[in-house]
């Protein structure tokens, strides 16, 4: 397992009387992506601006890559990459304009040019900010986040308002990012976004961490009931999926049968069953729980609401 | 001050780039300056006439007063719209040190303001002779430092404004109650005493008192008072920005 590159110990923060953090602590590894996940206004975007040195936070401690953010001011922002929600840039601001300008001020940078390649912007190198579509503005502040070859990246809510192709190219770019090993920070409300994308997540709620593991481990703990339906017009059927291991209930409707059970096991031993018994079966399928299941167990109720 | 001169450069091309603006900053004391000048030829060509001396000294220090207030406001709105748009943000999570990232924006008008003098002078160059070329000189370096100090004020009431939508109203309630009470177009010995005090409480009223001693041919020594008191409220106005300056 790689060393934590990022150390978050009891923070708070407070704007008035509303409490935006309240006692968040984790670490992230180095090479991994991790998300910090929940509803918006869950606490999210301020957690990431207390590790982006953007605020301090009212008590607790944050090291990234070894440094206060909050002090360490240039020190840390050359080595880490930013994109932050809802960002925008000059309007008539060109695009290779300003990656050239972003390169600049680095001390050392990735080349701008081979960036907006990699990007799919090398067409839109002359095309002012305002004209750019979602998914070309935020491939535009990818670009703007790795020109110093940071060793962090931070993406804040990085596939809001993007249509579902737009949202998978940009997942695509961000494994990317960690197969050239850099570490990813990202928030999302998605949580299938969260579910594809993040080695780790946080699940954040009234600014609190409420849960982390990975993906398949939060549901694994949270949500560990498989479903099967089948659907079939074999009358004895039902029977013989009451008496399987680790089966809690069967339930007709129809012709469809579903299945429910905590066996990890449970799709293996219903299809076994199926073939040993020679039931007829016009079709089976499964539903495994989600995130969103995880998050609805947690929080009682749905990341939509 | 790493990234100065590049973020000054962009700056001057993204504004160079809006039609609008270019023309509100650059045409207007240039077309307000030249339609006057027109209209008041016949009347001023009697030497000493009100007309004539009117044109002889009023309206260049007019004019330059109008172009510092006119890059205040653009400076202004131009800070509110890249706080809300998170422009402001965004740069500030680069390495660029944050005094970088507004005196970029300072170069800028100043550069413009600049510019707006040159074009104003060439095109009045018909309806009055300075002196010299060292008025000429003096005048220029008077109204930039003047509109330097001015802009401070600009970033006050950036720090104040809460959208862009509201800039440019505030800018105006601000400035020209103070251009009013600055001596530009009445004396302020007719002031009531009152008045007379809020007179002097504004910078304005120095940088007229400034530039129109300039503008007769006053040596800058004659205005060292003038001078000090726009650059302590310069320095005044520039620290309570730093100190109330909202990044978003």
């Amino acid at each position: 397992m790689n060393e934590p590159v990022i150390h978050v110990s009891g923070i708070r923060k407070a704007y008035g009387p509303v409490v935006a953090v309240d006692d968040v602590s984790f670490e992230v590894r180095r090479g991994e992506i991790f998300g910090l996940v929940g509803p918006n206004g869950a606490g999210k975007t301020t957690t990431m601006e207390c590790l982006e040195g953007l605020r301090s936070p009212d008590r607790g401690h944050v090291s990234v890559l070894g440094l206060d953010p909050y002090r360490a001011g240039t020190a840390l922002k050359v080595k880490i990459g930013v994109q932050l929600q809802e960002a925008q840039l000059q309007k008539r601001l060109k695009v290779g304009e300003a990656v050239r300008f972003w390169a600049s001020i680095y001390p050392s940078t990735v080349d701008p040019e081979a960036l907006l390649d990699q990007l799919g912007l090398r067409e839109k190198r002359n095309a002012w900010f305002m004209t750019l579509s979602g998914g070309q503005k935020q491939r535009l502040f990818i670009a703007l986040a790795l020109i110093n070859d940071p060793e962090v990246v931070f993406l804040d809510e990085l596939t809001t308002g993007l249509d579902p192709q737009a949202r998978r190219a940009i997942w695509e770019l961000v494994r990317g990012i960690r197969e050239r090993g850099k570490t990813v920070v990202l928030t999302t409300h998605l949580m299938e976004e969260a579910e594809r994308l993040c080695d780790r997540v946080a699940i954040i709620e009234h600014g609190r961490l409420i849960d982390m593991d990975t993906p398949r481990g939060l549901v694994a703990r949270h949500c560990p009931e498989r479903m099967v339906v089948v659907a079939t017009a074999d009358a004895s059927a039902r029977e013989r999926f009451l008496v399987l291991p680790g089966v809690d209930s069967v339930d007709a409707d129809g012709a469809s049968m579903t299945i429910r059970g905590r066996n990890p096991g449970l799709v293996t031993d219903v299809i076994q069953c199926v073939s040993r018994h020679g039931i007829t079966v016009t079709d089976f399928h499964t539903t495994l729980p989600t995130l969103e299941d995880v998050f609805l167990r947690l929080t009682g109720h749905s990341i939509r609401d | 001050m790493k990234g100065l001169w590049q973020l000054t450069w962009l700056e001057i091309k993204i504004f160079a780039r809006e039609p609008l603006g270019l023309f509100g900053t650059i045409a207007i004391p240039v077309v307000v300056f030249v339609v006057l000048g027109r209209l008041m030829r016949g009347a001023a060509a009697t030497p000493a006439s009100p007309e004539a001396m009117f044109l002889k000294t009023g309206l260049p220090v007019l004019a330059a007063i109008l172009m510092s207030i006119s890059a205040v406001v653009s400076l202004v709105t131009i800070i509110a719209i890249y706080r809300e748009g998170g422009i402001l943000k965004r740069l500030r999570a680069t390495p660029l040190h944050p005094a970088t990232i507004l005196t970029a924006h300072v170069l800028v008008k100043l550069l413009f303001t600049a510019l707006t003098l040159a074009l104003l002078l060439a095109a009045g160059r018909r309806f009055y002779a300075p002196d010299s070329a060292g008025t000429l000189l003096r005048f220029a370096a008077a109204l930039l430092f003047s509109t330097a100090g001015v802009l401070s004020i600009g970033f006050l009431i950036a720090s104040l404004v809460p959208t862009a939508r509201f800039a440019q109203p505030l800018a105006g309630f601000i400035f020209y109650p103070m251009m009013a009470l600055s001596g530009l177009f009445f004396p302020i010995a007719l002031l009531p005493p009152w008045l007379r005090v809020a007179s002097r409480v504004m910078p304005m009223t120095y940088a007229v008192s400034l530039l129109q001693g300039v503008w007769r041919g006053d040596p800058l020594s004659f205005h060292v008072w003038d001078i000090a008191a726009i650059a302590v409220f310069g320095a005044l106005f520039a620290a309570l920005a730093s100190r109330f300056f909202k990044w978003e």
